[in-house]
């Protein structure tokens, strides 16, 4: 006998311990079964955009750090390519290196937020705290460098705003030390234990058709099988001179594309940032970090587009100039904002305990779908 | 308060005023709403880490309003969001603590100037009890604001002051 | 891989004269200008061609050119009346490695401009955002509506460059 029935409407709110931020979700649930999720966002927006039409072109640059305020590094990089684009201006070779160690190191401790708090969602408490114990070894570094713990104000158009104290390389091979063994360690805990497994496998299926339509970029895109990252394939700065492997999603667990398949890609990610570490870290050449930041910024007319491989993904900036010390036009294309559309899809058929796991592993900030 | 192990040494008897005992109650466990905005958010979440533990002062997240004392208000607040907030602080039951962490809770922040959609400091929709200064502010920062918020709690008393 | 003037023949051939012209005047990138009413099916061309294969739109951004005639009026209140608004799209292509630019340019009294969401869902979310931070219209978009600001906001479009911020919102008093 065929019933009538109805879908009911929950209210995941802005205020709730496993959204990541503040994002509200309305779940039109059959019983368990999720029949529409509809993300809605706005209630971190900071008018980025506005600011950056009044401030002159070295003030945005601490405006930039706070929107992926997990990987501040990374968008301080790609404003300096953006605005360096323009001006056609090129930065000295020990810039490049600091740079790049930067940024390397900022993804690993990007990486272990963003395992943590998945782990924590799910349920795991313990490697949410192990995992911050290792961010606070990054955190000192970068503290040493620059003098500040989360939003470091520290790569700027033309240079870097100070240059590496002497005990930075050999404290950073001692880090690169520890840490090798602390991924074992986090696989043993997390990765491969069953009942992570069961809660993630086969959940959340990304096609690679899909992926490429949605936009969708960085580790939510290599899970789904393509090898697709902006350090090897359309390289900025001087990645091209490094050796390292893009890791992929192979459906170990389940299948490919699943929410496994992107933490582990994760996982492998940070490893293949400390190889690049560790070639960069002894080649630093000798300079001068400030030498070419320009007196006064006023690039000639014009627009230029420029994007980094970020944790989360394709960051990208354009920057339309007309002529003046401030920027007529700048917008910031964040991973997260384009990431974040193609939950509607993945969460269809689950049931509401997996829309959890799902957005633990599309790692979102919602700084940055905000902005 | 006194010693309090002295005290236990005549027959386990403590004598103390009903206002210290409740005062001293009430500020070793403050347990507060998680409630992170922004990045000031993430200095909070290393602060309840193990490398500068919030537990060791009887601090625990909870998940729902209703069962908390006190928020920390972590990172900047819209005006979407501040209605929701208003809403939230209505449903805490008495006593109940305001922490605003980070200068765009306070006053708005480096979004002061262009910022259409920031609300200039929290205290302009709810009544803020301790205020950390700081961008983000550091975790030593953040335990010495609960540190003036638990003294503020040591001196309150429950007789209604007569004029 | 091709450079943007060899794509900008390959879509002379297909489209007509009037709905396209290229602009090599910036220093840093040539951009390819196409008529509002249009953009759907040059898009739908650049996706599906063998030879250009634009399967990736990496942003889509809109910008108020603010070239219309200035009116200061009795409260120093500034309003633009005329001029532009522009539309800018970037693609690429993850099989053939190659990027173009093309630009949209419609009136600021009325500006309406063809929706790309049925060739590139990424669209979606960029020309809400569009739409609610200039008041651009896109035609056949399925569900056209603020994203970032609040449901109910009353006071215009914030991006555009003459746009003016309420006194108070809901009774929270907005300036600082």
């Amino acid at each position: 006998m065929a019933l009538k029935t109805d879908t009911m409407i929950l209210n995941m709110g802005p205020q709730h311990p496993s959204t990541h931020g503040v994002l509200r979700l309305e779940l039109e649930i059959e019983g368990e079964l999720i029949r529409n999720v509809t993300p809605h966002i706005g209630y971190l927006h900071r008018c980025f955009e506005k600011h950056a039409e009044a401030m002159t072109y070295p003030q945005i640059v601490p405006y930039t750090d706070r929107m992926d305020y997990l990987a501040s590094m990374g968008n301080n990089f790609g404003y300096a390519i953006a605005v360096e684009k323009l001006l056609g201006i090129k930065v000295p070779e020990r810039v490049e290196y600091i740079r790049v160690i930067m940024a390397e190191l900022q993804r690993i401790a990007s990486h272990l937020v963003a395992l943590g708090t998945n782990g924590l969602d799910i349920g795991a408490f313990t490697p949410f705290l192990y995992l911050f114990r290792d961010r606070e070894k990054i955190l000192s570094l970068f503290e040493m460098t620059c003098g500040a713990r989360l939003l470091y104000n520290y790569i700027w158009v033309g240079g870097l705003s100070h240059d590496i104290h002497p005990d930075f390389p050999r404290l950073t091979k001692e880090f690169i030390n520890y840490f090798r063994p602390t991924i074992t360690e986090l696989n043993n805990l997390l990765t491969f234990n069953k009942i992570f497994i069961e809660r993630t496998a086969n959940i959340g299926i990304l096609p690679v058709d899909t992926a490429i339509n949605y936009g969708v970029s960085g580790p939510s895109l290599r899970g789904s099988g393509i090898a697709f990252d902006l350090r090897r394939d359309d390289p900025y700065s001087i990645y091209d001179r490094f050796d390292f492997d893009i890791a992929v999603g192979k459906g170990i667990a389940g299948t490919v594309g699943d929410c496994w398949d992107r933490y582990y890609v994760r996982v492998l990610e940070m490893e293949q940032s400390l190889r690049i570490i560790e070639q960069a870290i002894d080649r630093i050449p000798e300079g001068d970090v400030q030498s070419a930041i320009p007196k006064r910024i006023k690039p000639p007319k014009g627009t230029a587009y420029a994007r980094v491989e970020n944790p989360r993904g394709e960051l990208g900036y354009f920057i339309i100039s007309n002529g003046g010390v401030t920027p007529f036009r700048v917008k910031v294309r964040g991973p997260s904002f384009v990431n974040l559309e193609v939950l509607g899809e993945l969460c269809k058929g689950h049931l509401v305990a997996d829309v959890i796991a799902i957005l633990g592993s599309i790692d979102i900030v919602l700084g940055e779908v905000d902005r | 308060m006194g010693l309090l192990d002295k005290e236990f040494s005549d027959g386990n008897i403590v004598i103390a005023r009903v206002d210290d005992l409740m005062n001293w109650a009430r500020l070793s466990s403050i347990w507060q709403l998680g409630f992170g905005l922004a990045c000031c958010a993430i200095e909070m979440m290393a602060t309840s880490a193990s490398h500068y533990d919030f537990d060791r002062f009887g601090v625990i997240p909870r998940n729902t309003p209703r069962q908390s004392d006190a928020i920390i208000i972590s990172g900047t607040v819209t005006l979407k969001m501040a209605i929701r907030i208003k809403r939230l602080y209505e449903q805490m039951p008495d006593p109940k603590y305001i922490i605003s962490m980070g200068s765009c809770a306070n006053c708005g922040g480096p979004y002061w100037e262009h910022g259409y959609h920031v609300l200039k400091g929290i205290d302009r929709v709810i009544p803020v009890d301790v205020y950390v200064p700081g961008c983000p502010p550091r975790p030593e920062a953040l335990l010495e604001g609960l540190l003036k918020l638990q003294e503020k709690i040591r001196n309150e008393t429950l007789r209604i002051k007569s004029a | 891989m091709k450079n943007p003037e060899e794509i900008f023949e390959i879509l002379k051939r297909e489209f007509d004269e009037t709905l396209l012209s290229i602009d090599n005047s910036a220093p840093t990138e040539p951009i390819i200008n196409i008529a509002p009413i249009g953009i759907m099916k040059v898009s739908r061309f650049l996706r599906d061609t063998e030879e250009l294969k634009f399967d990736s739109l990496m942003v889509l951004s809109g910008v108020d050119e603010a070239n219309g005639i200035k009116i200061k009026d009795e409260d120093g209140v500034e309003t633009i009346t005329g001029g532009n608004l522009s539309v800018y799209y970037h693609l690429y292509s993850t099989t053939l490695r190659h990027k173009i630019t093309l630009k949209v340019t419609t009136s600021r009294d009325d500006p309406q401009v063809e929706s790309v969401e049925s060739v590139w869902k990424c669209a979606d979310w960029h020309e809400r955002e569009a739409y609610d931070m200039f008041g651009i219209i896109f035609l056949n978009h399925p569900d056209l509506r603020r994203i970032l600001m609040p449901y109910d906001w009353e006071a215009g479009y914030p991006l555009r460059k003459d746009y003016k911020n309420p006194e108070f919102y809901q009774g929270m008093k907005v300036p600082y």
